[in-house]
């Protein structure tokens, strides 16, 4: 099998997709000719052209309306976003009409398309490039929100995305497009919408998460269970709406122990909801309280490195966090 | 066509009694925009292009093909809606069959819709125009300004057609554009725009066509600008004695395209009065039936509210 | 003061690069902001300017060579400095010393957040239960305030109920081997003999080593308690059981066929033990530190021995059962015994123990008593002697009845009498004597 980066998984698969079928085509700026800002879509101008690899202009609203328009022409777009800090023109276009149109319509039409956008920080991206963004439409049924950590689950859940009849956001957590890499399932390879992955079992102490810190919680599970015998349980949400609550409470069942870790804002963030399940559906198993380790609630990820890292969680305060519940 | 308009009239006139009488909840007319929907419609070709109306289009969507009754559905907000079985509020349409495609209440939203559907029709060959309309307040919307932007730049068939009634519910029209008319904004885009009297069928129709004809020829969109006026209030939540006289209502009442046209028939022999009053009494009958039956037809099963949030059996691969 | 140069990271989301070209060579001046090296990358390549002036005085990456973001490719050091020759590819002392701007810019850089990044503090309450430990409670009847916590705080955490109950399926099984009724009590780790403190002694040629067995220990453990702790008495009686004999060989054919299983002694001896324990109930009693409990029920443990070891099985109200529904009860549980399917219900609630220790020869034995119960009755073998009958002397069939009694509950005359009452039915058991 080969050896992929985030990056060069989302390229491929999308090159697969739309050698696969004609109707999928790709739309935002500098896609196209530039093969993308960060080369996600390098490539795939030369190979299906202009009117399948569509450089729009700057205009966020229109460049998901269009998509939906398209989608419900018959087309199975893909739309990126360039940055998910800009994706907020196009919330009004995502939240009250592509989410809806099924829902409205009463199953007359469908809205079939993904919107792609890198996210995340620790890339001195200061507060307009480093921005998480899934808890803004994760109270919006109707929509689908993915965000898989690993070069396999990349090219399962894209798949997926491209092939799901519903909208579906796709998020890429820009740290991991070259740090993360791992095996890259050839042929075809699909995973589904919806179902967490136990990334590592464990007994002692269960970590919920998704994007970069999940392999922050990997790393610190391979340590601490070499230093001190500790055996963590690793889920890796990888789809975010709708959520696994089913595997994310069996876990806790066993363990007992729950932190949720994620990059985005403490408050109103995706582990409020994992934490009120769990508390609603696992109490009697709970031994300790739940605990979430996520990014301060300031408005966004500052520049100086120094203020980013104070601003987000880093591995050494994930391992800190499952050594402390562990030893409750 | 004067049927249609007349129709329109009628309907709207229904929907305001019932209202008033407490049957049902809300309700939007466009009296006075009749001539602007009917004639525009009559350019386009149901089932082979993609129509966008706004939620005064009484006109346009009984024109391709939508029935009195359909209509009355979506003012009780019943089951057999076929907009939404009575999820949405009326006169927010969607009808795949008639390639209506589905309508929220944000507005300009589905300006970017349009170019995504030409977009698609072009590259899957697929013969046929897109037609939007949409009120004055809307070329103010940003997704005005994005889609004419990029409908001009790949000439994409779209015609625009916007329905100038020059009031945003109360703001007039000088407070929501420093330019005298929407169609000046074309330029900007590198289209056409076409500004004509909303009230005559003629011009309209004779505008519409040409911009039909110059998207099927793959010459690109076209801004036609229909300038009217809307007789009632905004919706049956607003009170328009608030913002205007009622002696500019009145002045605009004078320019009503629907006894302009049936003056126009009647002058060419093809209507006289008595066909004129059979017709209205007719119509009138047709739209007072059509309201008893579609307020005696089942609601929505409160069962299925949780249904269509997303598609459902057989979704993604291992079903 | 030596400056280090690093990789620079050429874009977001860039971790590495290549060293396109050098374009000063070790010993050559460069000035700050002059070029010094182009590097790739897969976003970008580009000419890294000197951040300091000075000489390069060593080069630490050849061309075409990846780089991680941050780590050093080259030192400059200062026109007339002088610097102790590094070894190539060591970095200069003081290891973060890289110039001031871009210092935090090194991804390695990891400052120790300073903020707890949105972490809320741990509640720390030892004496309240968690609900996983107040459901194991409830599961298991274990009280969490007998749990040793070692959660945080010294709380009593769910492993740590989880060990208690496997603790106490342990013990339970132990009990089940044991036959110990109150396993519980006798597992207090006082008790624990000082076996494994005890002084091992050094192995001489030929000497085998047993492992001790769960059974074995508990044996010994209860064996150790008893005799500790119950201030042993003995008495003997013998009894004169020849019509008894008589009478057991001439139905015990038919009653075999008849049942299905041997008529022994011992559902006599039971029989006669508990009457006579209706008639002197404080011989079915229990010593507590401030009373003496006397039972109501009569369950007579019957010591059964096995492969490895003891184990006493209850017969339940055996006052209740005939001298054949004794034999059956003796029979069923000797079976299951040895079969391994004994209930720990089959195992506790005894009030008294009979010890058929003339099955293997005995004349007299002292029992050890089955703690808490106060007395604890032998059988031994029956065997023909002379005996002097009247004035004569006649050959009788004779068994002694052996009896270990807990002297600070009974004393030598109750037990006396009570023998005598056993001794006065065994000796009257003949053909008129009801079996069932």
């Amino acid at each position: 099998m080969a050896i992929k980066n985030i990056l060069e998984s989302v390229r491929q698969t999308l090159f697969e997709a739309m050698s696969r079928d004609e109707r999928v085509m790709i739309l935002g700026e500098d896609v196209g000719r530039h093969g993308g800002v960060f080369n996600a879509t390098q490539g795939l101008y030369e190979a299906f052209g202009e009117d399948r690899v569509v450089d729009t202009p700057l205009a966020e609203s229109s460049i998901v309306g269009i998509a939906i328009g398209a989608a419900v022409g018959g087309m199975l777009p893909i739309a990126e976003i360039q940055f998910a800090d800009f994706i907020h023109p196009a919330v009004d276009q995502i939240i009250n009409e592509a989410a809806k149109i099924r829902y409205r319509s009463n199953n007359d039409f469908g809205c079939p398309i993904v919107i792609r956008a890198p996210y995340g920080g620790g890339v001195h991206g200061g507060l307009y490039h480093s921005q998480c963004v899934e808890a803004l439409f994760f109270g919006t049924p109707g929509l689908k929100i993915v965000a898989p950590a690993t070069p396999a689950d990349v090219k399962g859940l894209l798949t997926a995305a491209i092939e799901d009849p519903d909208p579906v956001i796709f998020l890429e957590h820009k740290a991991s497009y070259r740090a993360i890499k791992g095996e890259y399932p050839e042929g075809d390879y699909y995973v589904p919408i919806g179902p967490a992955d136990v990334k590592r079992v464990g007994g002692d102490v269960t970590v919920v998460s998704y994007g970069m810190t999940m392999h922050y919680a990997l790393q610190a599970s391979e340590e601490l269970s070499k230093e001190e015998g500790i055996e963590v349980e690793v889920i890796d949400l990888r789809t975010l709406l709708p959520l696994d609550r089913r595997t994310i409470v069996e876990s806790v069942k066993k363990t007992g122990k729950l932190l949720i870790v994620h990059e985005d804002n403490l408050t109103g963030g995706i582990g409020a909801e994992v934490a009120a399940t769990v508390a609603n559906e696992a109490f009697m198993y709970l031994d300790a309280p739940i605990r979430r380790l996520a990014a301060l609630d300031v408005p966004s990820t500052p520049y100086h490195p120094v203020l980013e890292q104070a601003m987000l969680p880093n591995k050494a305060q994930v391992k800190e966090a499952i050594l402390d519940l562990a030893r409750y | 066509m004067y049927r249609t308009m007349l129709v329109a009239r009628a309907f709207d006139e229904r929907t305001s009694i019932l209202f008033t009488q407490g049957k049902i909840p809300f309700t939007v007319t466009g009296h006075g925009h009749e001539g602007a929907q009917v004639a525009a419609a009559k350019c386009l070709v149901s089932g082979r292009d993609w129509v966008l109306p706004y939620y005064r289009d009484v006109g346009v969507v009984l024109t391709l093909g939508m029935t009195v009754r359909e209509l009355m559905l979506a003012e009780f907000g019943k089951a057999a809606d076929p907009n939404s079985g009575g999820r949405q509020m009326p006169k927010h349409w969607g009808a795949r069959r008639l390639k209506i495609m589905t309508q929220s209440s944000p507005v300009a939203t589905q300006l970017p819709h349009a170019c995504g559907l030409a977009w698609a029709m072009r590259a899957r060959k697929e013969p046929g125009v897109v037609w939007v309309s949409f009120g004055d307040g809307v070329a103010s919307k940003g997704d005005f300004h994005e889609a004419l932007n990029f409908a001009g730049i790949h000439k994409l068939p779209v015609v625009f057609f916007c329905e100038n009634n020059y009031y945003a519910i109360s703001v007039p029209f000088a407070k929501q554009s420093p330019v005298e008319r929407v169609a000046d904004r074309a330029a900007a885009y590198g289209m056409p725009g076409v500004s004509v009297d909303g009230n005559d069928v003629f011009e309209v129709y004779e505008a519409t066509r040409r911009a039909v004809d110059r998207a099927l020829a793959g010459e690109g969109p076209t801004l036609v600008e229909a300038r009217t006026y809307r007789f009632g209030p905004h919706t049956s939540n607003d009170d328009d004695r608030r913002y205007r006289s009622r002696e500019e209502v009145a002045r605009w009442k004078e320019k009503d395209p629907i006894p302009r046209f049936a003056a126009y028939l009647k002058d060419v022999g093809l209507l006289d009065d008595q066909e004129d009053e059979r017709l209205r009494a007719e119509i009138e009958r047709e739209v007072r039936e059509a309201a008893a039956w579609a307020e005696s037809q089942p609601d929505p099963d409160p069962a299925s509210v949780a249904r269509y949030v997303y598609a459902e059996g057989g979704v993604g691969r291992g079903h | 003061m030596p400056r280090e140069i690093v990789m620079p990271k050429l874009g977001e989301s860039v971790v590495e690069g290549v060293i396109g070209k050098w374009l000063k060579a070790e010993g050559d001046f460069v000035d700050e902001d002059e070029p010094l090296v182009e590097v790739d990358t897969d976003k970008v390549n580009a000419e890294v300017p000197s951040p300091a002036r000075g000489i390069v005085h060593r080069l630490l990456a050849r061309e075409g060579e990846t780089v991680a973001v941050g780590q050093v490719i080259a030192i400059i050091r200062e026109v007339d400095e002088e610097v102790a020759d590094l070894p190539a590819g060591e970095s200069a002392p003081g290891g973060s010393t890289v110039a001031n701007g871009s210092g935090g810019f090194a991804p390695g850089g990891s400052v120790a957040a300073a903020a707890s990044a949105g972490v809320e503090p741990l509640a720390r309450s030892p004496h309240l239960y968690s609900p996983a430990v107040r459901r194991l409670a409830a599961e298991s009847g274990i009280d969490p305030a007998t749990v040793t916590g070692t959660g945080r705080g010294g709380r009593v955490s769910k492993k740590d109920m989880e060990r208690a109950i496997a603790q106490a399926k342990e013990r339970e099984r132990a009990v089940v081997l044991s036959g110990s009724h109150e396993s519980r009590s006798v597992w207090a780790p006082e008790d624990e003999s000082g076996s494994a403190s005890a002084a091992r002694r050094p192995l001489a040629d030929g000497d085998e080593v047993l492992p001790i067995t769960r059974m074995r220990r508990t044996i010994a453990e209860r064996m150790v308690h008893s005799k500790r702790t119950v201030p042993h008495a003995w008495t003997t009686v013998e009894v004169d059981v020849t019509s008894l004999v008589a009478w057991r060989e001439s139905i015990k054919e038919e009653f075999r066929r008849r049942e299905g299983f041997n008529l022994t002694y011992l559902p006599f001896v039971v029989k006669a033990a508990v009457e006579a324990l209706r008639e002197y109930p404080i011989l079915n009693s229990t010593w507590e530190e401030d009373r003496i409990v006397i039972k109501r029920r009569i369950n007579i443990g019957i010591a059964v021995d096995l492969e490895d070891g003891l184990i006493v099985p209850v017969i339940k109200d055996a006052d209740q059962k005939s001298i054949v529904g004794l034999a059956r009860a003796i029979a069923d549980l000797a079976t299951r015994a040895r079969a391994g399917t004994l209930t720990p219900d089959d195992v506790t609630g005894g009030t008294f123990t009979i010890n058929n220790t003339g099955a293997f020869g005995s004349i007299l034995s002292a029992p050890i008593i089955n703690y808490p119960q106060a007395a604890i009755l032998s059988m031994e073998t029956i065997t023909k002697r002379p005996v002097v009958v009247g004035d004569g002397i006649a050959i009788r069939s004779m068994m002694n009845l052996c009896m270990s009694l807990d002297h600070r509950v009974l004393d030598g005359a109750v037990c006396g009498r009570f023998l005598r009452s056993v001794k006065r039915r065994l000796e009257s058991y003949d053909a008129n004597t009801p079996l069932y």
